[in-house]
């Protein structure tokens, strides 16, 4: 018979994706008919560089795990850590975090949104959406002085205070984009053509969501009501009436494909404008630090012992962090990260199966991967504590073939 | 900035990402938009190598991805040159101790132009693609030379 399937490797390095992962489909014709996703080529070993670190190290380490939630991994790990050792942030300090948190997710929520268009083949589309981020960016730029990976946050506070002058480019900020955001509803959502290349593509239904432990607006576009900050209300947000973006609530349907995915990030921009005005209206006055100095925060830390997760929810979905002080050393002596796009990139296969080879790169996109985010490393134990490598799991694997083969009488 | 003459064509550049952040690699993009815009000079990303002169690299080099950058780099056609983004490239940086990290780009392959910071700026990310530029001029007289 003559071979009718084709195959097509895609990465680690190619155009469509920026970041290293490799994605191996077999096609006969236009359709896919079989689909595998290998990652790992980002691996840089962050948890075991923290664990030898001191805290402080290890939170300005957590931030470049990604420079695009280079807030929400921080968060994550300041929470754990105020929850391990409780420590507990002024008030002043707990209404400055969610304003700069929900400043990151408008930007990424926008270069998202370009990304898509850039997938799809509008290329100034994605010049327009850029050219409206960079906005957030110098707002960004202004309280916290650089453009990407802010060093904003510490354990028990924040390091910069806002002051007037901040408040007001909020203020102007927050108008700017209300304006934007209705720009951006008219250019995406109401395009004929948008809707055509993004409805049905990359749809997953709400109990296959369920299946897959899809997290965050992937995961909410099926019409999942799950955001960390409406579940585990930390910080200023438990003063606040969040509620999760669903498409149900928008439009009266859910079809949990691209489009919807685009809807739901376009109102969860507004979304966190509500959240900033509202942490700018009611921002108390007081300190911004639990523990001023940081020798002294060293010091607590070597003789405190506690554990804790730390759990925030980032642009991309729901990002935690476990914490384990055992009050020896002035750092974490446990620290394990769960990225969202670790859950997100389970759709692929589900996705790409049946789909059309130009569906690739909406498939890819759709769930704004983050591949720095999610190379982690697990090692696997025995009951006795004996570290299982991969040349036993291997021997193992091999072994239990033999039996099936025994068992099932297949002879070689 | 001396006087263009002979390298005559628009730069385009390869973008590879080795263990980044996606700090540098969304600068990078930012470099292209409309606040900066380096593609009226006629820059411009390319999606293969093979079209390449100039290769941006970001991030320290992780054991897995070290032969792939090896193989990008023999790809593109001479006179080329490659810039390391960002502090990880040019030292390591923070992931100076992983296991799983071989060393920043310029044990890997040779780097022409460092850019510093964390991320840096696209304007520094601009400078660097022009002192790129210059680099290319100095190797483009050298093969027409050979030719001659």
């Amino acid at each position: 018979m003559a071979k009718t399937t084709y195959y097509v490797p895609i990465g680690p390095i190619h155009p469509a994706l920026k970041e290293p992962i490799r994605v191996e489909a077999e096609v006969e014709g236009e359709k896919i008919v079989k689909v595998d996703v290998k990652r790992g080529f980002a691996h840089r070993g962050i948890e075991y560089m923290g664990m030898k670190r001191n805290a402080i190290q290890t939170l300005y380490l957590s931030e470049r795990i990604c420079g695009i939630c280079s807030i929400s991994h921080p968060y994550a790990f300041v929470i754990g850590s105020e929850k391990a050792l409780g420590i507990e942030a002024p008030p002043r300090a707990q209404y400055i975090r969610p304003i700069i948190a929900e400043l990151e997710r408008i930007h990424s929520h926008i270069l998202w949104i370009g990304v898509i268009a850039h997938e799809i083949g509008f290329d100034s589309l994605l010049f327009w959406t850029w050219k409206g981020r960079e906005k957030v960016l110098d707002v960004l730029e202004l309280i916290t002085g650089n453009r990407i990976n802010y060093a904003m946050y510490m354990i028990g506070g924040v390091r910069r205070d806002l002051k007037e002058s901040h408040i007001k480019a909020l203020r102007d900020m927050i108008t700017y984009y209300w304006e934007f955001t209705e720009h951006m509803k008219e250019v995406f959502l109401s395009d004929p053509v948008y809707k055509a290349r993004t409805r049905g593509v990359a749809q997953v239904p709400k109990d296959m969501a369920l299946k897959l432990n899809l997290v965050g607006p992937t995961a909410r576009a099926a019409g999942l009501r799950m955001d960390i900050r409406q579940d585990i209300p930390f910080d200023a947000y438990a003063d606040m009436d969040v509620k999760a973006v669903v498409p149900q609530d928008i439009v009266g349907e859910v079809r949990g494909d691209a489009y919807d995915a685009t809807m739901v990030r376009i109102y969860e921009i507004e979304q966190s404008l509500d959240i900033i005005e509202y942490c700018i209206d009611n921002l108390p006055e007081g300190r911004i630090l639990a523990i001023p100095n940081y020798i002294a925060l060293l010091n607590k830390i070597k003789k405190t012992a506690g554990e804790a997760i730390g759990a925030h929810e980032a642009p991309r979905g729901e990002v935690v962090h476990y914490l384990k002080y055992d009050g020896t050393r002035d750092g974490p002596s446990v620290w394990k990260v769960v990225a969202p796009s670790y859950n997100n990139i389970n759709s692929w296969g589900y996705c790409l199966l049946g789909a059309e080879v130009a569906d690739i790169p909406v498939v890819v996109a759709y769930i704004d991967p983050c591949l720095c985010c999610n190379d982690r490393v697990a090692v696997v134990r025995d009951s006795t504590g004996k570290m299982l490598d991969y040349s036993f799991i291997h021997k193992k694997a091999v072994e239990k073939t033999r039996a099936l083969e025994k068992e099932l009488g297949v002879r070689k | 900035m001396g006087k263009l003459t002979s390298f005559k064509r628009s730069l385009w550049v390869f973008h590879a990402s080795g263990g980044s952040c996606n700090g540098c690699d969304i600068e990078i993009i930012a470099a292209l938009t409309p606040r900066y815009d380096a593609e009226r000079f006629g820059i411009k990303l390319v999606g293969s190598p093979r079209h390449a002169d100039v290769l941006l690299v970001t991030g320290a080099i992780p054991r897995d991805f070290a032969d792939k950058l090896r193989r990008i780099y023999e790809q593109m056609p001479d006179p080329k040159a490659v810039i390391a983004v960002g502090n990880c490239g040019t030292s390591g940086g923070v992931f100076y101790d992983s296991y799983n990290i071989v060393g920043p780009i310029d044990e890997i392959i040779p780097v022409d132009v460092y850019v510093p910071g964390c991320p840096p700026r696209p304007e520094a990310i601009v400078d660097a693609v022009v002192k790129a530029w210059l680099k290319l001029e100095k190797l483009e007289k050298q093969l027409e030379g050979k030719e001659e």
